[in-house]
């Protein structure tokens, strides 16, 4: 092949990157509509962009954790309830047994890397299918948090003081602000978990990028077998994929209870739904071998953008962000498997 | 060898767990200072409205047992069609529960007391209910046969869409339906259990279907190998879908049951958690996860051994919401036996034990 076609050849945009464009323009254009409609209520305002970006702070380190995991051809879907039994265990520990914040954040972790290295042993080691894996794992979690409590808590200041102070710590912006009815200027904020959310983006987007095992998991997730015969240890990334999902979804249960600063059993269900959505409509391919954080953060952003607009509309029922979402994951999921059986034409 | 024989037997592990739960009943009514045999005890016990009806801790398994077991017909043929299992079939019980209901009592209606007070006759919506099971089993098909979507993923959709649409329809109520002609379906035909009856219609009618036609051994091949039995002449897609469609069909069948027995539709808990269920029951039943050869009576005992599970759980005082820990780790150990590492382990393992040393070499 001569180089000059090969540069031809990069400048074609293929199924993949047009995935990713069609869902940067969703985006937009959901963002803009929401604007053009609910303009009056203060959809404008960095304000609303923010609290999208605070509320799904939790969200934006699972998705990244699924969508490595959906690199190597597996997929998670304990994540929710893991988030759940984080949830739980922060209130519990701080509450009942009177922890501190930061011993109890460590110790949360730690049952993510546990739980996380059960689910990769039996996905990687003992060929497991990861459905069944993590669905065994979803029901797990979810009823270790009952066995914790099945009663509602709130971490209140009374409970923790740390982590109540680390809840409502507020980073405010320089710029955006907006007055208010007196005329006080309320400057945009963000809070600690937006933080840990972007920080846990960079680093995760930097490992796929530039590391061997980043590279790994694409390479895993693009066929197995050449992988295996590469020289990769095709068990042990599979392993290290998995740690890493319950590990980042751990990060990512403190974030949303700093948001939520409660947990009950019945907390962040469905989140493993919109946590793969995210990912797929961020142009992850449920096959495997495709895909970056990149597009997973708007994914995100899109299932912000359709809770906010219910939000401020109002008067629609709870279900719909539910089945919108579905919706849009089925539209990409179908868009996905043209895309592939265009490409097999192809051939 | 008779003894590796009994084994390998498809119903081993199913009967094997029956036998298991059956041991720690009989010994939890013996450490309560009941008689032995108390729980195979059937009688005959006088309802508050006088009617004689069928009671004893055996008959409530195999009534409470009747959704699962009707799940299990479709999911075995999933599992076996597609490799994979169709994890929205609970989801998909509480919408169809709720749009029966909703048929019958007239959209934002939130109690039926009466038969008078139907918007429409009540066939109505229980064919509305059938239906409904079938193009959700009709989507997952078409997913998954024409679009080539993991199967999984596909139902993935319906599992979280399903449920919200159900609320949706309910207008996040619980509408009760509060009228005889629709309780009978989770109530009591003369003496027998209605579930019973309808559950037991059911397998015998797939069964038939299964013995008489070739439709067993084409669903078999198609899982075993989906390409070859395409180039053996066989629609595999069609095959597939088929499968799908009548899970659908199943979770219909059990969400009306469900949703009479509790003479309401209540969309958040109809059906909640039973895909773990009907796939535990799949797995129970002895039937490979990764497809091809089935046993469907494997799978009806599996489905009633969860039930004798969860009540025998009950019993011991474990409440509803701690349940799953127990079942995810049958799950787990299921899977965990039939993965294909542990047994190539087991084999090297039992092969070095008979033939002696001499065998390690090879």
């Amino acid at each position: 092949m001569k180089p000059a076609n090969a540069v031809k050849k990069r400048k074609q945009i293929n199924g993949n990157t047009l995935l990713l464009l069609i869902t940067i323009v969703l985006f937009f254009v959901l963002y803009a509509g929401g604007c053009l409609v609910y303009g009056g209520k203060g959809f404008t305002n960095l304000q609303t962009f923010l609290n999208i970006l605070i509320s799904n702070a939790g969200l934006i380190c699972v998705a990244c954790g699924m969508t490595c995991v959906m690199l190597t051809g597996g997929i998670d879907i304990s994540v929710g309830s893991l988030v759940a039994l984080d949830c739980m265990l922060l209130a519990y520990g701080m509450g009942e047994w009177h922890m501190s914040a930061p011993v109890m954040c460590l110790i949360v972790l730690v049952v993510g890397l546990i739980f996380g290295l059960v689910q990769g042993y039996c996905v990687g080691y003992l060929e497991i299918q990861p459905f069944i894996v993590s669905m065994a794992g979803m029901f797990f979690a979810r009823g270790m948090t009952a066995v914790i409590s099945t009663a509602q808590l709130s971490i209140t200041k009374e409970t923790n003081a740390a982590f109540y102070g680390w809840a409502n710590w507020r980073l405010n912006l320089p710029f955006g602000g907006v007055p208010n009815r007196k005329g006080v200027l309320i400057m945009p904020y963000i809070r600690v978990g937006v933080i840990i959310a972007l920080l846990v983006l960079v680093v995760i987007f930097l490992v796929l990028r530039y590391t061997k095992f980043g590279r790994s998991l694409y390479a895993v997730g693009g066929s197995e077998q050449s992988a295996a015969m590469m020289g990769l240890n095709v068990k042990k990334t599979k392993l290290k994929a998995y740690v890493l999902s319950s590990f980042l979804c751990s990060i990512g249960g403190i974030c949303y209870c700093l948001n939520t600063q409660a947990a009950s059993v019945s907390q962040a269900t469905g989140m493993e739904m919109d946590a793969i959505a995210s990912a797929v409509i961020g142009g992850t391919l449920l096959t495997g071998g495709v895909g970056n954080v990149i597009g997973t953060l708007f994914g995100v952003l899109i299932n912000g953008t359709i809770a906010s607009i219910v939000q401020f509309n109002g008067k629609l029922a709870s279900s719909w962000p539910n089945i919108l979402t579905a919706a849009l994951l089925c539209f990409f999921i179908v868009l996905q498997s043209v895309f592939a059986f265009l490409k097999e034409k192809k051939k | 060898m008779t003894k590796k024989k009994l084994t390998q037997n498809p119903l081993f592990l199913p009967l094997v767990c029956v036998v298991l739960v059956l041991a720690v009943n009989v010994v939890y009514d013996i450490a309560q200072g009941n008689a032995f045999y108390d729980f195979f005890r059937i009688t005959m016990q006088a309802s508050a409205s006088g009617e004689q009806l069928l009671s004893g801790r055996l008959v409530t398994i195999l009534n409470r047992g009747s959704e699962v077991a009707i799940l299990a017909i479709g999911m075995t043929l999933v599992v076996s069609a597609s490799a994979g299992t169709d994890i929205s079939v609970g989801s998909v019980m509480s919408l169809c529960a709720s749009f029966c209901c909703m048929l019958g009592a007239g959209f934002g209606v939130s109690a039926v007391n009466d038969p008078s007070e139907f918007a429409m006759p009540l066939i109505v919506g229980l064919i509305g209910a059938l239906v409904m099971g079938c193009v959700c089993g009709a989507f997952n098909g078409a997913l998954v046969a024409y679009l080539n979507i993991q199967p999984m993923v596909a139902t993935l959709i319906l599992w979280s869409a399903a449920r919200a649409i159900g609320l949706l329809l309910c207008n996040n109520l619980i509408v009760y339906v509060r009228v005889p002609q629709y309780q009978v379906f989770g109530g009591y035909i003369g003496f027998m259990p209605t579930p019973i009856i309808i559950a037991a219609i059911c397998i015998v009618v797939v069964s038939l279907v299964l013995k008489h036609t070739a439709m067993g051994m084409y669903i078999q091949s198609v899982g075993i190998n989906k390409k070859a039995s395409r180039i053996a002449g066989l629609n595999s897609k069609r095959i597939i879908f088929m499968c799908y469609l009548l899970c659908g069909l199943c979770a219909g069948i059990a969400g009306i049951v469900n949703s009479s027995r509790i003479s309401s539709a209540d969309a958040n808990n109809i059906g909640l958690n039973m895909e773990l269920d009907a796939i535990l029951a799949v797995a129970l039943g002895g039937n490979s996860l990764g497809g091809g050869k089935f046993n469907l009576a494997g799978s009806i005992i599996g489905a009633y051994t969860i039930q004798a599970i969860t009540t025998t759980m009950y019993n011991l005082g474990v409440s509803s919401a701690v349940a799953p820990v127990f079942k995810a780790v049958v799950v787990i150990v299921i899977v965990v036996i039939q993965a294909p590492p542990v047994k190539a382990w087991v084999r090297k393992h039992a092969a070095s034990r008979s033939t002696g040393k001499e065998a390690a070499h090879a």
